[in-house]
C-alpha cells in the first residue's frame, strides 16, 4: 500500500518534471525506478547513459513492449522480451550495433566498430568463449544503465579511472584465484611515474593499463614486443636501444627489453644510480665487474654525475645571486638548456655508447659553465655596487660631519 | 670664490630677493625637547622630490602596456647602467615616504599641532597622505608582475564593493570589468600625470600655511614657557634649522643608497592574466591594516555584508579623521583626553593589524 | 640639539678638543658636497647612455638574419626569457612559434623529414601553425608574427585580446 503510494507520487513527480514526455511511452521505469537493486534503474541514473541521450530506451537492449502498462504483456517472450542478458550474450548484443559501421555512422561516423572482433582476440574474449564467465565483458568496464561516453570524467573508462576499473578484478586476490597471474599490478602501478603523471600532474595522455595492454583486445604485450609499446612515447630511447648491442643480446636471451632495467607496472623515475653498483643499480646484474662494459658504465655514470653537479652548481650560484637581488634571468634561461642537455645525455644512455653520451655532456657542461660564470659575475657586480655605496656613504659622511661642525661653529 | 661672488652680485642686481627671503630670515623654530618631530615633514618633502627626480629618469625607459611594461622594467634593471639603482631608489623612497608621512601625521596628532589655526594644514596633510597612498597603489602595478596584478585585482575589487557608487568606481579604476592592459594604461596616467599635479598643488598650499602660521608649539611646552618666559628658546630657521634639515636629508640619502644597493627592489614574475592567484596575496604594507580588518570581519554582520560594513566603517573613520580639528572645538566637542585616547588607539590598531596581517597568511 | 648624533661626531672631529680651524670645516664641507654631487650625478649620466643591446620592446625580437636559414629548416631563438622556434618552410616562408612544448616544457624542434614540429621528449607533434596533432601535448603552441625587414627577421608576439 505504502509502496504503491510512493510509486504513484514518484510517477506524478517524474511526469511533472517533464520525464516521459517523449511520444514513445516507457512503462518499464514505472516499476523499475522504484524496485530495489539489482532490478532498480531510475530515470535519473539512466539519463546519464550515453544511449539514453542518443534516444535508445530499455527496449533497445532488453526487448519487450514499453507501451503497455500490463507487465505480463510488456515482459512477454512474444513481445521479444529478453530479460536479464546472459553474460555470454553481452558482447554479441553490444556488437549488434557497435560492430555495424552503417548503423554507428548516424551517431558518430569516426567511431570504431572493431571492438567486438578485438574482444574475441583478447584473453577476456578467449576465456569467455571457453565458458569462463568470470572474465570481463563490455559492461564490466563500461558500466550498464549509466554507461557514459569515455570522455566523460565520470566514465569508468575515463583515463584516470581505468586503473581502478581494471583493479576491480585484477587486484582482488580472492577473485583472481585460479588464474596464474599476480594481483599486485595495481599496487605497483600506484607507485609508478606514469600514475603520478596521470593522477597528480593530470596528464591524460600518460599511460594507464590499457595504454600498454590494449583495451578491447586486452592482452599482455608479449615479451619481445614490450619495446614497441614503450617506443610509442619514448621514441629516442627506443631508436637508440634498437641500434645497441643490448637489443640483440636481450632478444637472444628472450629478455623483455625495456622491462629488464625499468620494470613494468612500477616504473619509477629513473635515476643515475641505475648505472651505479649500489641499490637500484641494474648493469651488474648481468655484467662482470672490471670488464670493458663495466668500465664504460663507470665512465658514463661519472660523465652524467659531472654534468648533474655542474648544473646544480650553476643553479646554486644563480640562486645566491638572485637572493642578493641580482637579475640573472638570462642565465636562468640558459640553465634550462643545460638541463635539456643533461636529459639528452641520460636518454643517450640507451645507446650504451660512451661517445654519444659524452657529446651531450660536453654541450651541457659548456652551457652550465657559462651560467656559473654569469652567477659569479653577478656577485662581482654586487660587490662593485657595495664598493660604490661605500664611497658614496663616505662622501655623505663628510658632508654630515662638515655640517655638524659648521652648525657648532656658527652657534658658538 | 670671486667668480661665485660676481655671479651672485649679477643675479642680485636683477632679482633683489631681500624682501622675498625676509620672512625666511625672520622665521624661527621653537627649540624644545620635542623639536625632533619638526624634521619629519621636511624629510617627507625631500623623499617626494627624490620620487619626482627618479620617476622622471624611469620614464626615459619605461613603457606602459601589458606586453611591454614588465620587459621594460626588466630592461631597466639589467641592461641600463645604474638602472637598478634608479628603480630601487624609487621603490624604497616611495615606501619610506609613506612611512615618514604616517609618522609626521601621528606626531602632529600627539603634539596637538592640528588645532586652530592649523585646521587647513591638517586637512591638506591628510589628503596628501591619501594621495601618496594612491601613488603607491598605482605605482605598484606599473612593473606588471604577478603580485602587483593580483594586489590590484583585490584592491579594485574592494573599491567595487562600496554600495551604489562602488561598481562605477571599479570600472573607472580598471578601465573595464577586469584588470587588463587598459588598467595599466590608466594607472600609468594617474601615477605620472594626475597625482603629481594634485600633490604638487597641495604641497604648495600645505607649505604656504606652514610658512604663514609658523611652527606649532606643543601645549605642554607652551604652558611651561608662559609660566617661565626666560626658558623660551628658538632656533633661527635660516641657516640653523635648514642646516640641520640638510643633515637629515643627507642621512636619508645615505639610507636610500644603502637600501638600494644592498636590497635591490625585486622584479617578480611577469603577470599572467589567466593564471590562478598565488596563495597569500597581500597588498603593500601601508594597506595591510585595512586589508586585514576586512579579512577578520565576519562575512555577515546581522544582515549586512561584512566587507561592505568594513569599507563603510573605514570611510566614516577617514571622514572623522579628516575633520578631527573640528571635533575638538566644534559644537559636539569631544574632551581633549578623548582625542588623545583615540589617537593612541588608532596608532596601536594600525600597528597591531599590520603586524597581524604580516605574520598571517 | 635636535640632530646631534654622536655617531657622526666621532667619525669626524673631536668635539671636546679646541674648535677646528675655519679652513678645515670649509674643506670638509666643500669636499663632501663635491664628492656627493659626483656620486649623484655620475650614475645619472651613465643612466642616460642608451645600452648597447637594442631594446625592441618585450613583444618583438630579431630572431635571425635572412639567408641564415636553409629551406626546410628551423632554429631556436631567444624570445624574452623563453625559447622560440623560427622555421623556414620548404616553400621559403618564415614561421615562428613558441618552442616550449605544452606537455612537459621540453624544447621542440623542426623535423625537416616530417615537415612538422616535433618534441623529442615524448614524441609530441605539432603542425607548422602550432596545432597539437599527435602525441601527448594538450594544447597548441603559441604562434608569433614574422616580418622580414631588410636583412633581419623580426618576430612579434600577437597583441592581447
Amino acid at each position: 500500500m505504502a509502496r504503491g503510494a510512493v510509486a504513484l507520487s514518484l510517477l506524478a513527480l517524474t511526469a511533472s518534471l517533464g520525464y516521459g514526455q517523449r511520444q514513445t511511452k516507457n512503462s518499464c521505469l514505472d516499476c523499475h525506478s522504484v524496485l530495489p537493486e539489482p532490478l532498480g534503474v531510475t530515470q535519473e541514473t539512466f539519463s546519464h547513459d550515453i544511449h539514453a541521450q542518443k534516444g535508445l530506451t530499455c527496449v533497445s537492449c532488453h526487448g519487450g513492449d514499453a507501451v503497455t502498462d500490463d507487465p505480463t504483456q510488456s515482459m512477454s517472450r512474444k513481445a521479444g522480451w529478453k530479460g536479464k542478458i546472459d553474460r555470454r550474450q553481452i558482447p554479441a548484443l553490444c556488437g549488434s550495433c557497435h560492430s555495424n559501421p552503417n548503423y554507428m555512422r548516424q551517431y558518430d561516423p569516426s567511431l570504431r566498430t572493431d571492438q567486438l572482433s578485438q574482444f574475441h582476440t583478447s584473453i577476456h574474449g578467449q576465456r569467455l568463449a571457453a565458458g569462463d564467465t568470470k572474465v570481463a565483458v563490455c559492461t564490466d568496464c563500461h558500466g550498464v544503465h549509466d554507461l557514459r561516453a569515455p570522455n566523460d570524467p565520470m566514465s569508468m573508462v575515463y583515463p584516470v579511472n581505468i586503473a581502478n576499473t581494471c583493479a576491480h578484478c585484477h587486484a582482488d586476490a580472492q577473485y583472481m584465484k585460479g588464474y596464474s597471474i599476480p594481483t599486485d599490478q595495481f599496487a605497483k602501478y600506484g607507485k609508478s611515474v606514469h600514475r603520478e603523471d596521470l593522477m597528480v600532474r593530470g596528464d591524460l595522455s600518460a599511460p594507464t593499463c590499457t595504454t600498454c595492454h590494449g583495451n578491447h583486445g586486452a592482452a599482455p604485450p608479449g615479451v619481445d614486443k614490450v619495446q614497441n609499446v614503450c617506443s610509442t612515447c619514448h621514441v629516442f630511447q627506443a631508436q637508440m636501444y634498437d641500434k645497441s648491442s643490448h637489443k640483440a643480446a636481450f632478444d637472444a636471451a628472450s629478455l623483455p627489453g625495456c622491462v629488464v632495467c625499468h620494470g613494468n607496472h612500477d616504473i619509477a623515475h629513473p635515476t643515475d644510480a641505475k648505472l651505479g653498483t649500489g641499490a637500484g643499480a641494474v648493469c651488474m646484474q648481468c655484467h662482470t665487474p672490471g670488464d670493458a662494459c663495466d668500465q664504460a658504465r663507470a665512465e658514463m655514470l661519472s660523465q652524467l654525475t659531472r654534468l648533474d653537479a655542474a648544473v646544480t652548481n650553476a643553479d646554486q650560484a644563480l640562486a645566491i645571486a638572485e637572493s642578493a637581488g641580482m637579475e640573472v634571468s638570462e642565465a636562468r634561461l640558459g640553465q634550462s638548456e643545460a638541463r635539456d642537455s643533461l636529459t639528452k645525455a641520460r636518454v643517450a644512455i640507451h645507446s650504451f655508447r660512451k661517445d654519444l653520451v659524452d657529446q651531450y655532456v660536453q654541450t651541457g657542461l659548456k652551457i652550465a659553465g657559462k651560467d656559473l660564470q654569469a652567477g659569479q659575475k653577478a656577485m662581482v657586480e654586487r660587490n662593485r655596487r657595495r664598493a660604490g655605496l661605500g664611497i658614496s656613504l663616505i662622501a655623505i659622511g663628510m658632508v654630515l660631519a662638515g655640517l655638524w661642525l659648521y652648525i657648532r661653529k656658527i652657534e658658538h | 670664490m670671486t667668480v661665485l661672488r660676481n655671479m651672485r652680485n649679477w643675479l642680485y642686481e636683477r632679482l633683489e630677493w631681500d624682501d622675498l627671503i625676509a620672512p625666511l630670515r625672520k622665521k624661527t623654530v621653537p627649540l624644545h625637547r620635542l623639536s625632533y618631530w619638526y624634521f619629519l615633514g621636511g624629510i617627507t618633502l625631500f623623499l617626494f622630490v627624490i620620487q619626482v627626480l627618479t620617476g622622471i629618469l624611469l620614464l626615459l625607459y619605461y613603457r606602459p602596456g601589458a606586453n611591454e611594461a614588465f620587459e621594460s622594467v626588466q630592461y631597466i634593471m639589467t641592461q641600463v647602467q645604474f638602472g637598478w639603482l634608479i628603480r630601487s631608489i624609487h621603490s624604497w623612497s616611495a615606501n619610506l615616504m609613506i612611512f615618514t608621512a604616517f609618522a609626521h601625521m601621528f606626531s602632529v596628532l600627539f603634539l596637538k599641532a592640528y588645532r586652530k589655526p592649523r585646521e587647513l594644514t591638517w586637512i591638506s596633510g591628510v589628503i596628501l597622505l591619501v594621495l601618496a597612498m594612491g601613488f603607491g597603489f598605482s605605482g605598484y602595478l606599473l612593473p606588471w608582475n604577478t603580485l602587483a596584478f593580483f594586489a590590484t585585482k583585490v584592491g579594485t575589487d574592494i573599491a567595487g564593493q562600496v554600495p551604489f557608487i562602488g561598481h562605477p568606481i571599479m570600472i573607472f579604476l580598471r578601465g573595464g570589468e577586469e584588470v587588463t592592459g587598459a588598467t595599466l594604461t590608466r594607472f600609468f596616467g594617474f601615477h605620472v600625470a594626475v597625482l603629481p599635479g594634485l600633490v604638487t598643488v597641495l604641497i604648495a598650499f600645505h607649505l604656504l600655511l606652514v610658512q604663514r602660521q609658523g611652527m606649532s608649539v606643543p601645549p605642554k611646552v607652551e604652558r611651561d614657557w608662559s609660566a617661565n618666559p626666560s626658558a623660551k628658546r628658538e632656533l633661527k630657521f635660516f641657516p640653523n634649522f635648514v642646516l640641520r634639515e640638510l643633515m637629515a636629508w643627507y642621512a636619508g640619502l645615505g639610507v636610500l643608497g644603502a637600501l638600494a644597493a644592498i636590497f635591490p627592489w625585486d622584479l617578480g614574475v611577469k603577470a599572467d592574466l589567466f593564471a590562478s592567484a598565488p596563495a597569500g596575496i597581500k597588498p603593500e604594507w601601508y594597506f595591510l591594516f585595512m586589508f586585514q580588518t576586512l579579512k577578520v570581519i565576519p562575512s555577515k554582520v546581522l544582515f549586512i555584508d561584512g566587507d561592505v560594513l568594513g569599507i563603510l566603517a573605514f570611510g566614516l573613520v577617514g571622514l572623522l579623521w579628516l575633520l578631527l580639528p573640528f571635533l575638538e572645538n566644534g559644537r559636539v566637542a569631544l574632551s581633549k583626553q578623548w582625542i588623545t585616547g583615540l589617537s593612541v588607539f588608532a596608532l596601536a590598531y594600525v600597528i597591531a593589524m599590520s603586524v597581524y596581517g604580516y605574520v598571517t597568511n | 640639539m635636535a640632530t646631534s648624533d654622536p655617531g657622526i661626531v666621532n667619525s669626524g672631529a673631536q668635539p671636546s678638543a679646541s674648535m677646528p680651524r675655519r679652513g678645515f670645516v670649509e674643506l670638509l664641507l666643500g669636499g663632501g658636497f663635491l664628492a656627493t654631487a659626483v656620486a649623484f650625478i655620475y650614475p645619472v649620466l651613465r643612466y642616460f647612455v642608451p645600452p648597447r643591446t637594442v631594446d625592441l620592446g618585450g613583444d618583438s625580437v630579431v630572431a635571425g638574419k635572412v639567408g641564415e636559414l636553409q629551406l626546410n629548416s628551423g632554429k631556436i631563438f631567444r624570445f624574452g626569457n623563453r625559447p622560440g622556434l623560427l622555421i623556414r618552410t620548404a616553400s621559403g616562408e618564415y614561421r615562428a612559434l613558441s618552442a616550449v612544448c605544452t606537455h612537459l616544457s621540453c624544447t621542440v624542434q623542426y623535423r625537416p623529414d616530417l615537415r612538422e614540429v616535433w618534441c623529442a621528449c615524448h614524441n609530441g607533434m605539432y603542425s607548422l601553425d602550432g596545432r597539437n596533432i599527435s602525441g601527448p601535448p594538450p594544447r597548441p603552441l603559441e604562434t608569433f608574427d614574422v616580418q622580414v625587414r631588410g636583412e633581419e627577421i623580426f618576430v612579434t608576439r600577437r597583441r592581447e585580446g
